[in-house]
């Protein structure tokens, strides 16, 4: 195995490009390393991006948006005195990502590049609509995050093509996001199922809306119809039960010991509307 | 591919040494520098035997490369007692009994110590969440916390 820490993104790409074999980059490696422990992938190529200025870095742009570099672990961001006022659902989803110690090398970026259906910061980053940026032999180019995986471990990135920054929306006025997962235990577990809520308000009445899944299809699902059914309502009864219809709906889980189909298609219902009740109080500018 | 040379700082010694790329600070830790205080429980970061601190960020070892410490400063349970005089988490540890077979308890220490500084009044609760990283199979986790709790009292009050 060859181990590059290049010193820029396009020497990054440029590496990947020409190699042969099996490549991965390393950001945190809290997946790298125990698919290389366990010689479920042993990369011919390692491209640690972490020794590239600025890839620690949690920013906040002039237009009140957010640009992380792409090495900033789950600890960085939960310790931002402000990154998690603007954005508590991104923040508190990563958070949940695995030990205190996961949490001090883990990134937004692995958890996204892993490709699993159930990481945890990926429907809260679809819901924020968080773009990143990704370098690659044909330049630079932005994607947004629910395009970016395609199946179980697998991401629309090309060869010799590297996410260079993580991108997120300026948070404005009267907004609010969450993120809930339920798990079978208190701590330390996968998501039987994950959902992310973003919306924003007029007086009592959301007027926009963002609906995510996680572990309950192939890739992270961004739910259009579940955002039409609280859009231009109070977040009532009524329209909380038809969001719950259209996140149960928008299900297509796998059956496993950790959770059935019929299980997770209904919990899938019941944790949209607790997340999205989370994230109307936010935007109301309540404790939630 | 031939070894890569590191230099990087150990409990605030300067150390180098010549590693695979594919192993990891763990293994160069205990192999190389014949620091085996951190132990490999799992090998896959669940456990939390091998905590260390690098750039005073708790992580495990074994999810780290060695080659990834180059220029890093790196805390390992030896550097936690001052000589021959143990540290006031080590000393409650011994005095609740807070461990048993002994494997999990470097990890602890270094997690324990690390949250100690980043929050010197937690509550069980934090303390608990916070640890909840390092895996005990004997204790039942009640001393561990007792022990870690009775720290903290002990040093607000000392300081």
């Amino acid at each position: 195995m060859d181990y590059h820490s290049p010193a820029s993104f396009a020497e990054a790409s440029a590496l990947a490009i020409n190699a042969t074999g099996i490549t991965r980059f390393l950001a945190g490696g809290t997946d790298v390393l125990v698919q290389l422990r366990s010689e479920l992938v042993t990369p011919d190529t390692l491209i640690d991006i972490k020794k590239i200025n600025g890839v620690h870095d949690i920013t906040r742009n002039s237009d009140g948006s957010w640009t992380l570099g792409v090495a900033a672990t789950g600890a960085e961001m939960s310790d931002h005195p402000e990154l998690g006022l603007d954005w508590p659902g991104v923040v508190e989803a990563m958070d949940l990502i695995g030990s205190t110690q996961v949490q001090g090398r883990a990134t937004l970026t692995g958890n996204l590049c892993n490709g699993s259906p159930a990481a945890d910061s990926v429907p809260a980053m679809v819901a924020a609509g968080v773009t990143v940026t990704i370098t690659g032999p044909e330049g630079v180019r932005d994607m947004a995050v629910e395009d970016i995986p395609t199946g179980p471990g697998k991401t629309a990135l090309a060869k010799g093509e590297v996410i260079s920054a993580i991108n997120i929306p300026a948070r404005g006025e009267n907004g609010g996001d969450a993120y809930l997962r339920f798990i079978p235990r208190t701590e330390m577990d996968i998501a039987v199922v994950g959902v992310g809520v973003n919306l924003r308000l007029d007086g009592d009445t959301i007027t926009e809306a963002r609906v995510s899944l996680g572990a309950v299809a192939p890739t992270v699902l961004l739910v259009d119809d579940a955002a039409r059914a609280i859009i231009g309502t109070t977040l009532d009864d009524a329209a909380l039960d038809a969001l719950a219809a259209a996140a149960s709906g928008a299900c297509n889980p796998i059956d496993d010991k950790r959770g059935t189909i019929a299980f997770r298609t209904e919990v899938a219902g019941v944790l949209a509307k607790r997340t999205a009740k989370i994230a109307y109080a936010r935007a109301k500018g309540e404790q939630a | 591919m031939s070894k890569l040379h590191v230099t990087t700082t150990v409990n605030g010694d300067e150390v180098e040494y010549l590693c695979d790329p594919r192993e990891t600070l763990l293994d160069c830790l205990r192999d190389k520098l014949n620091l085996t205080g951190a132990k490999e429980g799992c090998g896959t970061g669940d456990c939390g035997a091998c905590s260390v601190t690098v750039d005073g960020r708790l992580v495990c070892s074994c999810l780290m490369l060695g080659v990834e410490a180059e220029g890093k400063q790196i805390e390992t349970v030896e550097g936690i007692a001052d000589g021959d005089v143990l540290h006031p988490l080590q000393k409650k540890f011994i005095e609740y009994a807070a461990l048993q077979c002994g494997i999990c308890t470097p990890g602890i220490l270094v997690a324990a110590k690390s949250l100690l500084e980043k929050n010197p009044d937690p509550t069980e609760e934090e303390a608990r969440y916070w640890l909840a990283g390092n895996l005990c199979r004997c204790t039942g986790y009640d001393k561990i916390i007792r022990a870690v709790m009775d720290t903290a009292a002990e040093l607000r009050e000392a300081s």
